[in-house]
């Protein structure tokens, strides 16, 4: 597999065109804009959480596969979790995203999103796939 | 005879005509050139001067079409930043031993240089950073004139003063200008651009109170040239004064500030083929003296005492503290590769750069080229629905090939255009059509790969 096979896995091309939980949800109880100023991309990822479940993420906005696509992941991933679970995997993401390819997102905890993993070696593009992740860290805190 | 600046306009300019007419000449008018483009042999010896035009990137030959973002440099110009460092390295217009004075003649030489390039005096050039410091330099000056004491309020702008842009000027062809706007209470109004994103001219947006009208020679994202004859003329009939961003233009076209009758002038120096860190800003010399100064300190002063300070004329005036100093020296080396060539040479290669991009990226299906219709420079933006830019250039670069891609500092133009972000090629002396051609081919097998083919 080529680099560039490897960033755009065929997965990532497929939720970028069809993505999850890209539409508003009800009841929102935090949602946080973020926009990456180079390309001017944005996403708003709103939550709605009960107790320490999030049982809803929905989202909105525009900009390249991999961010579109990462939020799609993102909210597959994340629907259904707990707050400190959601947290956890926050932290791991980031961490393999700013490892340069030098530590993969573990496939039992992410499942489909270990297709995020080429992103890493990229440096210029973990922004793309940090952003959606980056709105719900900022809703998290909230 | 015009007056040399205009400030406040006279009672009878205010009651005469309200607006004043427009003549849009067409817009290939002002730009006829006959000199042959250069010749495949020209530009492969010209390569030959550029180390990094013979790099790889990821394992593929660096194919650079982004020199609208930052030329590449010639060895000349590079020899010339280091021979400085090596042998006459020392401050300028300070100190009295044998390198100061050497240091100092040369740097008076690069200015004398570049101010020749752009049909400027020598004392009309100031050197700055690059052309958004020019601009900021222009906008601050033009604000401190409201409290820098009587002998400048003719140049303050008030409540109810207009400052006009347009539509597809860079941000720091715009900002500058809102806050002048707002720290003065004048009104920011702009050109419109049409569905193209070429300008909309309409004599109504120059009235009596416009005061400065600020604009750009070349867009940046569409590389169209402006008619600036049309507008300097209706922005001096009502009295503004006209600040032209040349960023674009200077390293592609014959400019002559003089001949286009602007009052103000920016360009960068790492755009034409010299080093990041220098830029200048042309200004009448009447107006440069009549501006109070923006950054205040060291070597641009006659006489300080502890209340008060006197300032120097231009340019020093507007040129505190220590310069850059092997930046200018190397700029003035990269006007000499550029005269060398012949800026009419220069101008019709990039003219058939731009044919070969346009043509070839109208020839793709689904490709929307920006502003495919102006007389232009050698670049072209363009936007495939269905590919977002940042992949588009993920997927050049991958086979070595550097544009650029988003908003190329220009949010409002792709706002107008309804568009977030484009892709944009930009060529240079340097280019070649082979790299054309594969930089096409390139954007036509990226709907395959993105999945965007009928």
């Amino acid at each position: 597999m080529s680099d560039l096979d490897g960033l755009y896995q065929q997965l990532i091309l497929d939720h970028s065109k069809t993505p999850h939980g890209r539409h508003p949800i009800e009841d929102v109880t935090a949602s946080s804009h973020q926009v990456n100023p180079t390309c001017g991309d944005e996403v708003t990822v709103s939550l709605r959480v009960r107790g320490d479940a999030i049982e809803a993420l929905g989202w909105e906005g525009h900009g390249c596969a991999i961010s579109q696509a990462s939020a799609s992941l993102l909210s597959t991933l994340v629907t259904g979790q707990t707050v400190a679970e959601a947290t956890s995997l926050l932290a791991e993401f980031r961490e393999a995203m700013r490892s340069r390819g030098t530590i993969e997102l573990d496939e039992d905890r992410f499942g489909d999103a270990i297709a995020l993993n080429g992103v890493s070696r990229y440096v210029a593009r973990v922004k793309c796939a940090m952003l959606s992740w980056v709105a719900l860290e900022r809703t998290l805190e909230d | 005879m015009r007056q040399v600046w205009h400030p406040r306009p006279s009672p009878g300019q205010r009651s005469g005509a309200e607006h004043v007419r427009l003549e849009v000449p067409a817009r290939s008018k002002d730009t006829v050139n006959t000199a042959t483009p250069l010749t495949e042999a020209e530009i492969l010896a010209i390569r030959g001067d550029f180390p990094i035009l013979s790099t790889e990137v990821n394992g593929r030959p660096l194919v650079y079409l982004d020199s609208g973002a930052t030329a590449q440099k010639p060895l000349s110009v590079l020899d010339a930043e280091r021979e400085f460092y090596e042998r006459r390295n020392s401050a300028v217009h300070r100190g009295a031993h044998t390198l100061a004075a050497e240091a100092t003649e040369e740097f008076e030489d690069a200015r004398e240089s570049v101010a020749r390039f752009v049909g400027a005096r020598p004392d009309e050039i100031v050197w700055t950073s690059n052309a958004t410091e020019g601009i900021n330099l222009l906008a601050y000056a033009f604000s401190n004139a409201s409290t820098a004491g009587p002998e400048f309020a003719d140049l303050a702008l008030h409540p109810g003063d207009e400052i006009l842009v347009t539509e597809l000027e860079h941000h720091a062809n715009l900002i500058p200008w809102q806050q002048l706007a707002q720290r003065t209470g004048a009104t920011l109004r702009f050109i419109p651009v049409d569905d193209e994103g070429l300008l909309v001219l309409d004599d109504a947006l120059f009235t009596p109170r416009t005061r400065i009208v600020a604009f750009s020679h070349v867009s940046n994202v569409l590389g169209v040239i402006n008619p600036v004859a049309s507008i300097v003329a209706a922005a001096h009939a009502v009295g503004a004064l006209v600040v032209l961003d040349a960023c674009q233009s200077v390293p592609h076209l014959p400019v002559d500030v003089r001949a286009l009758d602007v009052d103000f002038a920016v360009f960068s120096g790492h755009k034409m083929l010299g080093p990041t860190g220098i830029g200048a800003l042309y200004g009448r010399r009447a107006l440069l003296n009549a501006l109070p100064p923006f950054l205040t300190g060291g070597s641009m002063i006659t006489t300080v005492t502890m209340e008060a300070a006197e300032f120097l004329p231009a340019p020093q005036r507007f040129e505190a503290g220590t310069q850059r100093v092997s930046q200018a020296i190397a700029l003035a080396a990269a006007v000499d590769y550029l005269s060398a060539i012949g800026m009419d040479r220069v101008a019709a290669h990039g003219s058939a750069v731009s044919r070969r991009l346009i043509d070839g990226l109208s020839a793709i299906a689904g490709v929307r080229v920006l502003g495919a219709s102006g007389e232009r420079v050698g670049l072209a933006s363009f936007d495939v629905p269905g590919i977002h830019s940042h992949d588009m250039g993920q997927f050049l670069d991958d086979r070595g090939i550097a544009v650029r891609v988003g908003h190329h500092c220009a949010q409002p133009l792709h706002r107008r255009l309804g568009l977030v972000s484009t892709t944009r090629a930009s060529g240079s002396i340097y280019t070649t059509d082979a790299e054309i051609d594969f930089f096409l081919e390139g954007v036509a097998d990226a709907r395959t790969f993105f999945g965007v083919t009928p």
